[in-house]
């Protein structure tokens, strides 16, 4: 089992044994993400029955929620792939964790846009200085940071430590914005999903909003792979395995 | 389905400016992250290509 690790272990390491097997990957996360999309959407717009205290604008959940988890999530792995690349000076971590960051940062715009725009009818503002929006708006900008030293330094190594650096940092935000709603008293209702407890959700609300989780989780994978794929590319130019790949008409696609 | 016609979907009760508004901002935000690294993949592909090709014409 340790072994068997191990030996993924050094293959994430090699650019070229990644790029290959996300080739492969990619159909796998994309086209589940494309269908868990649109089923979850349909499902949510048009079939799932309103909310009987919010009426219907309480459909923005199924953007809102999977934005918000993802963001946070997102996060967690910039870090965890810094850390890596701080401990093992493993580069392909370091560019995984350059290519999380933006993707990362849309996925926290969508939640914080969204929350502000369902905030208007539900709580009749867009936006209050609350712990659960405070902390959330702080995510955005520790994900601003972390892209902002990701190429501020003069080499690239610097960038990488810097950026790795300020994630691990930023990573003290993600129980202040899980526990805020607990912790202070807030306008923001409590969390709609635990692992604990029985959801206080309707089933036929529920289930439109777990294959929208799904689907956004796909995506950010999808989106990722992309992402470090042109990294290992522009990275790994001169090497002979990325010069034969750009002759063949297949490598082109 | 949930709503009786087209036109009682389209306005979401009365909340159809923001259900919309949120669905369409994201919309926008997937499509442009999809957009954008496939965009910078073919730019990339493209110069390397021309990089060997004048590379090889240098050499002969």
């Amino acid at each position: 089992m340790w072994e068997a690790l191990k030996r993924l272990y050094h293959r994430m390491g090699s650019p070229k044994w990644f790029y290959e097997i996300s080739t492969r990957w990619l159909p796998w996360f994309a086209i589940p993400a494309g269908l868990c999309l649109i089923v979850g959407t349909v499902w949510g717009l048009a079939f799932a029955p309103a909310d009987y205290q919010q009426g219907n604008s309480f459909r923005i959940i199924y953007i809102h929620v999977p934005a918000a988890l993802l963001a946070q999530s997102a996060f967690a792995m910039m870090a965890m792939a810094g850390a890596v690349f701080l401990i093992w000076r493993m580069k392909m971590a370091a560019w995984v964790a350059a290519s999380i960051a933006p993707i990362g940062a849309s996925f926290c715009f969508l939640a914080l846009i969204t929350g502000a725009i369902w905030g208007k009818p539900t709580w009749g503002t867009w936006w209050v200085w609350d712990a659960r929006l405070t902390s959330m708006l702080l995510l955005l900008f520790l994900y601003f940071g972390v892209m902002a030293l990701q190429q501020a330094m003069d080499t690239e190594d610097n960038s990488a430590k810097a950026g790795a650096i300020l994630s691990l940092v930023g990573l003290v935000n993600i129980p202040i914005i899980k526990y805020s709603v607990d912790w202070w008293n807030t306008l923001h209702q409590p969390a709609t999903l635990t692992l604990t407890e029985k959801p206080a959700m309707a089933t036929e609300m529920l289930i439109p909003l777990l294959i929208m989780i799904a689907g956004f989780y796909l995506l950010f994978a999808t989106l990722v792979f992309l992402r470090t794929r042109n990294k290992i590319l522009w990275h790994e130019r001169k090497k002979s395995w990325v010069n034969k790949l750009i002759q063949t008409p297949a490598g082109r696609s | 389905m949930y709503f009786d016609n087209f036109a009682d979907f389209l306005a979401m009760g009365k909340h159809g400016f923001y259900v919309w508004l949120c669905y369409g901002i994201t919309a926008v935000v997937i499509v442009v992250n999809i957009i954008a690294p496939m965009l910078q993949r073919k730019k990339l592909i493209e110069q390397q290509a021309r990089l060997q090709r004048r590379e090889k014409n240098n050499a002969s």
